[in-house]
């Protein structure tokens, strides 16, 4: 089971010279716009149900999100930079969190939030979308439903780390991802089908009768 | 907006516009044949401005519709003249697959579904099911879901507190609601392993027992919630801005109320006494000593009046069913829906057959249907279960308050300002989670 | 400062009762058989035999009525001073999974100045349209609530005055979602529902003005532009 082979717009080409090292001066310079993109990450949190709650709690006080400098929720996709998809995103939600994500400017991450976000969860139904990594890229998964805030903080400290990790001398790192002008689908639809497929005992929810 | 004039080969016998151009005023709301316009003639003082409407789409992605809702406002100047409510962006299929899942099963469902309330649904599933199979529960399983029925309405209202304060713009009760909120949840993930989608209950009885030490806790939690409540209520109740946004809003008669089958604490703050644990009780609920706090204005302001003595009601129910909490089992003891016990299971050979019948295939109700409505912090929340027999039933509907308690919103905004519009759906209290299904 | 209404008078529940005991919960509910609500006997003397039959059953009784008149026997249950159900809960539909059993439309109504509860409910062959009397005119709660039942099972009520899919988006293509035979994952492959939304325009749903530029009007469905042509509004 799983993805046999990737169709190469799905791979991430780091293009990367060998023969001119990053000298100290860019790798300095890489740290320091890494660290402050890291440490002030906006977020747009796209909330839609039950994971929205647990994102509520994780920036009040007892699990404080401003020390992370992401206290200023942007609703704004337009100020933002990570959009954290928090909760089920159905079919009809769909053309809204691509609008929203394509109006976001890089750089920029997504966190998709939850089980229901990250894979459709127990929604194996005709209304969920399986996975919003069909729809947008998605950089961390945080799984749980919902997840503790502790989950969730510690998905924005590996975003941090991913952020950290970035190097400005790749040239494909943020590029927008191109969805085929004619599906509006940036995976191919036989790959999109293959992980939307139930699996384990998942096939014997689909039946009604004992 | 440029007005464009096209002409279209449409059959359409209006454009909207009438014949100056301008856009027609339509009523929204017909009250039993008579017409409710919006206003009858603009203010004297305001001069005679060329406008257009506007159209202003707010949502379903905006950080004060309380989820994915999504609003069309026709606006004049900042007036709504016109709202067009769009639902169904957190469809997630759930009375669909309430259709091939056991009523075990489904109870996690039950958690997702209006997730502020998740308790208090679990326990509403739980007496439908229970309806359904004709089964009795046990005395102490009574008081366990009584006690977790208000604890899940002290933590919605709460929510409901801290959000509608942000939306008009006190931020500090947001804080401080979700700190006490922080503590329910402590309680909760002691008793159930989880803080918001606890899966609490299960046909004929509740998934744990309370663990030791829980009602020390339960207890001080409670002395120290009704001095937040006042710190709230002093920062709020009397405060001129709050009054000033809140008073007058979206009001509704009570004959308008019942009409619209508003429920909870919107119908109640219109005067009608209408509380399901009142009314048409369940758990006992009658045996406790609690008021019902209803208001006589139907205005923002009444809601909020009523939501924040309703916690301070289910704080009074909370002490009282912790002093009658009473020994004994919590699952009933019936083998047809209780799984027995492992050292039982693996040793009798009946007890073996029951368990192997409940896992494999769930426990089967009688033919039959029931619906059972509880007072959840939205108002009626009831379950439909219609079963043929087997372990799935045939139709499991979910009466959502907030969905019919929304479907008023265009009546309730009409006339007001764009900011009210915040307010007046803030003070509905929705949860889209339960709307969309 | 908004004006401040007049204070309403306080309505309360079970008004119209005389010397009731208070209520209580359920216990022991029989499974058949107990107490009938009043309601039954009177709609049976009222309609006869539009009234087919009526239960008991888990304490909440249920009568069976014939489907060209159930809006008129919801009406009178809603004006009659003897009955007065002024609150409608819910509207539903209930498909079996049998195919020859007819799909049930369910109405549950309150009455709350006698603290009363009854279904009604009538049968709508599959083989015939589905269709049925609106309550709209009756109870505004109704509004969406048929909404739904349509979106979800395709039932159409008669007298609705804006019957569109509600839960679903307008150009939904795989049909009606709770009707026994739709798969529970939907008709089309997961690639195909996801293409389908996403080529939904969200936008495509504004008034009147916005729909006279011919770009947006060619996009709305046919029930839409009909219902637009004819003028009718109500809270969407």
């Amino acid at each position: 089971m799983g993805l046999t082979a990737r169709p190469d717009s799905a791979l991430r080409r780091v293009e990367y010279d060998p023969q001119s090292q990053d000298g100290w001066v860019t790798t300095r310079l890489d740290f320091l716009v890494n660290w402050g993109r890291a440490n002030s990450l906006w977020p747009m949190p796209f909330g839609t149900a039950c994971c929205a709650i647990e994102f509520m709690a994780t920036a009040a006080a007892d699990f404080d999100l401003a020390r992370f400098g992401m206290e200023r929720m942007s609703f704004s996709p337009r100020q933002s930079d990570v959009l954290i998809c928090a909760g089920r995103v159905p079919f009809k939600l769909a053309p809204i969190i691509r609008r929203i994500w394509q109006q976001m400017a890089q750089p920029k991450w997504s966190i998709a939030m939850g089980a229901c976000a990250s894979t459709g969860n127990m929604f194996d139904n005709y209304a969920v979308v399986q996975g919003i990594d069909t729809i947008i890229p998605v950089d961390v998964y945080v799984p749980g439903c919902p997840p503790r805030p502790e989950g969730l903080l510690y998905g924005i400290q590996m975003l941090q780390k991913k952020v950290m990790s970035e190097r400005m001398s790749d040239r494909v790192l943020r590029d927008e991802m191109e969805p085929d002008p004619a599906t509006q689908l940036y995976i191919p639809p036989p790959a999109i089908d293959e992980i939307s497929e139930p699996f384990g005992n998942s096939i014997n929810q689909t039946r009604s009768t004992p | 907006m440029a007005t464009k004039t096209r002409t279209i080969e449409v059959e359409l016998s209006t454009s909207g516009l009438d014949r100056s151009g301008k856009p027609q005023r339509v009523p929204l709301v017909t009250n039993d044949g008579g017409t409710a316009i919006a206003f009858e003639e603009p203010l004297a003082l305001e001069p005679a401005l060329d406008g257009e409407h506007m159209l202003i789409n707010l949502g379903p992605q905006h950080p004060a519709t309380h989820g994915v809702l999504r609003l069309v406002l026709e606006l004049d100047g900042e007036t709504v003249v016109r709202c067009i409510p769009h639902i169904g962006y957190l469809h997630c299929g759930f009375e669909k697959t309430g259709e091939y899942r056991q009523y075990n099963q489904i109870i996690p469902w039950t958690d997702r579904e209006d997730y502020l309330n998740a308790p208090g649904n679990n326990v509403a599933m739980a007496l439908g099911a229970e309806r359904l199979f004709g089964i009795e529960i046990t005395e102490r399983c009574k008081v366990l879901r009584v006690i977790a029925c208000e604890l899940s309405r002290i933590m919605s209202h709460l929510v409901w507190l801290g959000t509608t304060s942000i939306d008009i713009g006190a931020y500090t009760p947001f804080l401080w609601s979700f700190h006490q909120r922080e503590l329910i949840y402590q309680l909760l993930e002691a008793w159930t392993g989880a803080r918001l989608t606890t899966s609490l209950t299960r046909v004929g009885g509740l998934m744990a027992d309370i663990p030791d030490g829980w009602t020390d806790n339960a207890r001080s939690f409670l002395g120290g919630f009704n001095k937040v409540l006042d710190d709230v209520e002093k920062l709020l109740t009397n405060n001129g801005i709050w009054v000033g946004r809140t008073v007058g809003l979206g009001v509704m008669s009570p004959e308008e109320a019942i009409n619209w089958g508003l429920s909870g604490s919107m119908v109640r703050a219109s005067g009608v006494s209408y509380d399901v644990r009142k009314d048409f009780p369940y758990l006992d609920y009658e045996t406790y000593d609690f008021e019902v706090p209803v208001g006589v204005n139907g205005d923002v302001y009444d809601r909020y009046l009523v939501r924040v003595e309703e916690m301070r009601q289910s704080v009074r129910i909370v002490q009282q069913a912790l002093d009658r909490l009473p020994d004994g089992p919590i699952n009933v003891d019936d083998a047809r829906v209780i799984l027995p016990s492992k050292t039982k299971a693996t040793s009798g050979m009946e007890s073996m057959i029951h368990h192997f019948k409940q896992v494999m295939e769930g426990p089967r109700p009688p033919v039959g249907e029931a619906y059972v409505a509880v007072e959840s912090p939205r108002g009626e929340k009831g379950y439909y279960m219609v079963s043929d027999g087997t372990a799935k039933p045939v139709r499991w509907r979910i009466r959502p308050p907030s969905f019919i308690n929304l479907s008023a919103i265009p009546k309730m905004v009409e006339g007001h300002l764009l900011s009210d519009v915040i307010a007046i759906n803030a003070s509905i209290d929705v949860v889209l989670g339960e709307i969309d299904r | 400062m908004n004006e401040l209404t007049e204070s309403f008078d306080i309505v309360s529940v079970g008004s119209a009762l005389t010397n009731a005991a208070p209520p209580a919960t359920p216990k022991n509910v029989p499974h058949r058989g107990g107490d009938v609500n009043p309601s039954a006997d009177a709609l049976k003397q009222q309609f006869g035999d539009a009234i087919l039959r009526a239960s008991v059953g888990w304490g909440e009784t249920t009568v069976f009525v014939v489907r060209e008149r159930a809006g008129e026997i919801i009406r009178w249950l809603h004006d009659d001073p003897s009955q007065q159900y002024d609150y409608l809960a819910d509207v539903t539909a209930v498909e079996y999974r049998e195919t020859e059993v007819p799909i049930e439309v369910v109405w549950h109504l309150r009455s709350l100045p006698y603290r009363r509860f009854l279904r009604i409910k009538t049968e709508l062959p599959k083989d015939a349209p589905l269709e049925v009397d609106s309550v709209w005119g009756i109870y505004r709660s109704a509004d969406w609530l048929e909404r739904e039942c349509y979106d979800m099972f395709g039932i159409k009520f008669i007298g609705h005055p804006d019957l569109r899919r509600l839960l679903m988006w307008e150009q939904y293509k795989e049909g009606y979602p709770l009707r026994k035979d739709f798969p529970l994952r939907g008709r089309f492959s997961r690639s195909e529902q996801l293409r389908q939304a996403l080529a939904a325009n969200p936008e495509s749903r504004y008034s009147m003005e916005e729909l006279t530029v011919a770009e947006a009007f060619s996009e709305i469905p046919e029930d839409m532009r009909r219902r637009l042509a004819s003028g009718e509004r109500t809270g969407e």
